[in-house]
């Protein structure tokens, strides 16, 4: 116990830069994939049969495989099959492959998520707004994109919260992130080896911050509660 | 000249026709009622009326000025669209309301939102709101709906809703206003105050498309009735006439249900 509490300044700093890479990718990977999944999701109701086929292959294709083999393919396929290591080595490359391939895999499911929330708005609403002599525009945005946000939050927070949990995958290509920094303490590094606890300790992380996104999610959900 | 004329509207879906050369004319500050089983094409000739539907063919004119003509080639783009579906006004029989908005937000929407086109909206815009929002308040009024005007469509009942959905259709100051069974989903007691308000527009003059199952209320406040068949007007004329002296034996059979009860 004594010894943890002599270790404990060294890791906490260790995992706290580990954790910096961790939100980093989180939000990156919101920024790419709330705008991506909605053209995903525009893609796949299209009435232009190709389009809409071709997005709904990209979506089987993501979701049907793990985020881990993607991980894999993205990262590695180009350097050692191709021959050309398009992201380069070192952190930054494999940042932007942990990124691309997080944007692309979390698009997919955020599109499925918005599809059903356009979907969800019944028709008898689009239909109030013609005779009423609105344009296509002013009933998108003024009647149903608010109905949308308040059906997509509860489902888009869920997959927010598997996203942090899940950017712990970017570990397979070794993307210094917090179960990375936790794991080093295995091996070896700063004078600290064969400890577990580091790891285990990262669990705290995690908690926190989805106890923050609940709340945050749970705030959201009560301000557009005035309407059913 | 009539205020409304429609002549051999035809309609299909897939292969089923739903409208089999409908034509009927309607006056000025008259109440047509329109009844018939479910499925014989009425709400569907509402819909045409009020450019949900495209006819398959047929001429549609208000005021002289046709605003469907199946036979002119030129398809009409959105805007102007837009601007011909303005002469209907429609109350769903779902009511429609938009659920984010107040009752008096509900009423004005529309309103505002063209009022966006005039040219002079920036330099008179206060003064423009406030002329929308008297009016808008003032109808809700019209409707009793004094104490309700910031109520949430669902903090009201479906007869509130639907005086609300009316109001909102007023606004728009419509040439015609058409009720799509306006109150098929609402109580026997709720469907009574939402006929007296449809009644009382029917006493200030206000042309009226009513398509209904409230026979009794049908031959009350309409100056003219037609009854509709499989997608035909199999008859039409004064509510007495075609109520209770039905030449038709499907009229009969069909009005029959409603005597006995």
């Amino acid at each position: 116990m004594e010894l943890i509490l002599e270790q404990l300044p060294i890791v906490i700093h260790a995992l706290n830069i580990g954790f910096l890479q961790t939100l980093k990718l989180f939000f990156v990977t919101l920024i790419g994939a709330i705008p991506l999944g909605l053209v995903i999701a525009f893609g796949s109701m299209s009435r232009f049969k190709p389009l809409s086929y071709l997005t709904k292959i990209i979506v089987w294709i993501v979701r049907g495989t793990p985020l881990m083999i993607q991980l894999l393919i993205i990262y590695y396929f180009p350097g050692l099959v191709l021959g050309n290591p398009i992201w380069g080595g070192g952190e930054t490359g494999r940042f932007l492959a942990a990124s691309v391939s997080f944007i692309l895999n979390y698009a997919c499911y955020f599109s499925e998520i918005y599809r059903g929330g356009i979907q969800g708005v019944p028709v008898g609403q689009t239909e109030a707004g013609l005779v009423l002599g609105m344009t296509k525009t002013q009933i998108f945005f003024k009647v149903k994109l608010l109905q949308m946000i308040k059906r997509i939050v509860p489902p888009m927070s869920n997959e927010i919260i598997t996203l942090v949990k899940d950017t712990s995958l970017a570990r397979i290509i070794a993307l210094q992130e917090i179960i990375w920094a936790g794991q080093a303490f295995m091996k070896g590094s700063q004078g600290i080896s064969g400890a577990i606890w580091p790891l285990f300790f990262t669990a705290v992380y995690y908690l926190i911050c989805n106890g923050i996104l609940t709340l945050l999610f749970g705030r959201l959900e009560k301000k557009l509660d005035y309407f059913r | 000249m009539s205020i409304l004329e429609v002549e051999h509207i035809q309609k299909s879906f897939e292969h089923t026709e739903v409208l089999k050369d409908i034509s009927f004319s309607l006056e000025k500050g008259q109440v047509l009622s329109i009844i018939g089983s479910s499925g014989s094409g009425k709400t569907t000739l509402l819909r045409c009326l009020n450019f949900l539907e495209r006819p398959d063919s047929g001429i549609i004119r208000v005021n002289g000025e046709s605003l469907f003509d199946s036979s002119a080639s030129s398809r009409k783009n959105e805007a102007e669209i837009r601007k011909k579906r303005l002469h209907f006004g429609l109350v769903f029989q779902s009511f429609n309301l938009f659920p984010q908005y107040t009752a008096l937000q509900n009423v004005m929407l529309a309103r505002e939102l063209l009022a966006k086109e005039q040219p002079d909206y920036k330099s008179r815009k206060k003064e423009i709101h406030q002329e929308i929002e008297a009016q808008a308040e003032i109808l809700l009024k019209q409707m009793g709906l004094a104490d309700r005007m910031q109520n949430y469509p669902h903090q009201l009942s479906g007869g509130q809703c639907q005086r609300v959905a009316i109001a909102r259709a007023l606004a728009l100051q419509p040439d015609i206003l058409c009720f799509d069974e306006p109150t098929s989903a609402l109580d026997p007691e709720l469907t009574g105050e939402v006929l007296k308000v449809i009644k009382e527009l029917a006493d200030t003059k206000t042309t009226m498309i009513i398509v209904t199952h409230e026979m009794a209320f049908a031959r009350d406040v309409a100056d003219h009735v037609i009854f509709m068949d499989d997608g035909c007007i199999l008859e039409q004329g004064n509510p007495i006439d075609v109520m209770e002296h039905p030449k038709e034996e499907r009229t009969k059979q069909f009005l029959a249900r409603f005597t006995q009860g």
